[in-house]
């Protein structure tokens, strides 16, 4: 291989090192590279860390490796990995990505006991009675009563919402916060979503018009790929 | 060939047993063959409001264990030839009734009679399993009350999933309507809108049915009594034809008459 042929392109911008790593040779040779390149035998402690941007153009990498970059551009060599770019994604992932980002539409009534499970965003056209409940990943939106209990953001997405045409549910649950009906007899209302005030550090309910202010990239697919 | 309706709840004391006696009841006076079938074993009821409880000699753990034959179990109604019950067992071990049994038996049945109702357990154990087994229809009985219709909506939930069983009807007992007119009791339209099934008739609660279960004789069998109209009302739904709810305004004197008459407003 020629002297100038590198494996390895590094680049200062304004945000820190861009480094880029060729994508036709192998990961070992890179690495190798790369170890040469950044590791320093008396690094300067007292300095903050030079922030690092990683692009691998079409190079996949698993775990493992992913593991070793992170430790080579790690604080020993007073550097900070903030992001690993990488133009492939792996086949599994995309479809994860697929499902997590998908509109579930389920057309039934959940009747008492019952529970529905959906990975991604739930569209219940039915009613949720009450003893009923429904769960998602991703957001909630019920187009007909939310008498039961609805659990969206399963998986600890705090951004999700609950929406429904009559909300008048007994639990609304996002990620980890829990809120429950009020203890005296209350009528529902009608188009009102729940979602997170993190301000106030509890769950909220206001109209439906209110939630285009409150969260402007609601349609999950591109608003998950890079909250990951 | 006939069809074989069960008659569920879910909550216990609700009137299952009293709707089955009276809607079975009401087809036999409509002169259908009718066999009553109580699957509450352990606890029968159904015989003491028929009040042929005297009568029972096999049960009918005795016809799935073939102890004897289904005729010779069956129990004829005193008023009718053509009503027939057979009685749940008191004291054998239920465990011995299987859904397959309960299948069998009601295709059996179903030879002779044109209308098996099936009297269920309360609960959603093998008991209520076993009930719906046979069963081609399911008619869902609540009362006005919030945790009878939650009970019933899990009920429904479950015949859901059953698929040889039409969807289900709704029957809403013990109606008191001073009580839903100042909206202490749930009343009808938000029961039938939360359960989303059809309502195939409403019954008052009507002092009459506790007489008459207690003097063996289904209240169905009174001429005027208003529980005694909305259970053959019931019973006319089942056959085909359609008849109004019944009002559940109280008789009016002839004042109240002429003035609805004339359209005003009482």
């Amino acid at each position: 291989m020629l002297q100038n042929n590198q494996a390895i392109t590094i680049k200062g911008t304004k945000e820190g090192l861009t480094i880029f790593m060729d994508d036709m040779c192998s990961f070992e040779h890179a690495f190798a590279e790369l170890h040469d390149k950044v590791t320093v035998k008396d690094p300067i402690k007292d300095s903050p860390p030079a922030k690092v941007t990683l692009k691998l153009g079409n190079r996949y990498i698993d775990d493992h490796q992913k593991e070793r970059l992170q430790d080579l551009l790690g604080s020993e060599n007073n550097l900070q990995l903030i992001a690993l770019e990488s133009d492939v994604v792996h086949k599994q992932d995309a479809l994860a990505w697929k499902e997590e980002s998908e509109v579930k539409v389920i057309n039934k009534i959940i009747r008492s006991g019952q529970v529905l499970n959906v990975t991604g965003d739930l569209l219940l056209i039915g009613d949720v009675n009450p003893g009923g409940k429904v769960t998602a990943s991703g957001n909630i939106y019920v187009l007909g009563k939310l008498a039961g209990i609805a659990h969206a953001g399963m998986t600890g997405d705090q951004e999700a919402i609950i929406a429904a045409s009559y909300m008048k549910p007994s639990q609304l649950r996002i990620a980890h916060y829990i809120s429950r009906a009020p203890d005296y007899e209350a009528d529902g209302v009608y188009m009102e979503c729940g979602f997170i005030d993190t301000e106030k550090n509890k769950i909220v309910i206001d109209h439906i018009r209110a939630i285009s202010k409150k969260r402007k990239d609601l349609s999950g697919f591109e608003r998950r790929m890079y909250n990951g | 060939m006939g069809e074989a309706i069960v008659i569920t709840s879910g909550k216990g004391g609700v009137g299952k047993t009293t709707t089955t006696a009276n809607v079975g009841t009401a087809l036999a006076l409509m002169d259908k063959k009718v066999c009553l079938v109580d699957t509450d074993i352990g606890l029968r009821n159904l015989d003491v409001i028929m009040g042929l409880e005297n009568r029972i000699i096999y049960d009918i753990v005795d016809v799935i264990e073939g102890r004897c034959k289904l005729q010779q179990a069956l129990v004829k109604d005193k008023r009718f030839n053509d009503l027939v019950l057979l009685p749940a067992a008191q004291t054998t071990d239920k465990a011995a009734v299987t859904s397959e049994g309960m299948i069998e038996l009601v295709a059996e049945l179903k030879q002779t009679y044109d209308y098996i109702v099936i009297d269920c357990p309360a609960g959603i154990e093998q008991g209520f399993q076993n009930a719906i087994a046979g069963a081609d229809k399911a008619i869902v009985v609540t009362t006005p009350e919030k945790s009878s219709v939650r009970d019933a909506d899990r009920i429904i939930g479950l015949l859901e999933k059953e698929e040889h069983i039409a969807p289900a009807n709704l029957v809403i007992n013990r109606i008191r309507h001073h009580m839903m007119k100042n909206g202490d009791m749930l009343d009808i339209e938000d029961i039938v809108q939360i359960l989303s099934i059809d309502l195939i008739g409403i019954v008052i609660d009507d002092d009459e049915v506790i007489k008459a279960s207690n003097q063996g004789e289904p209240v169905a069998f009174q001429p005027n009594s208003k529980a005694s109209i909305a259970y053959r009302n019931i019973a006319r739904r089942i056959l085909g034809e359609s008849v109004p709810l019944q009002s559940l305004e109280d008789e009016k004197g002839m004042f109240q008459k002429m003035k609805r008459f004339f359209s005003l407003r009482s």
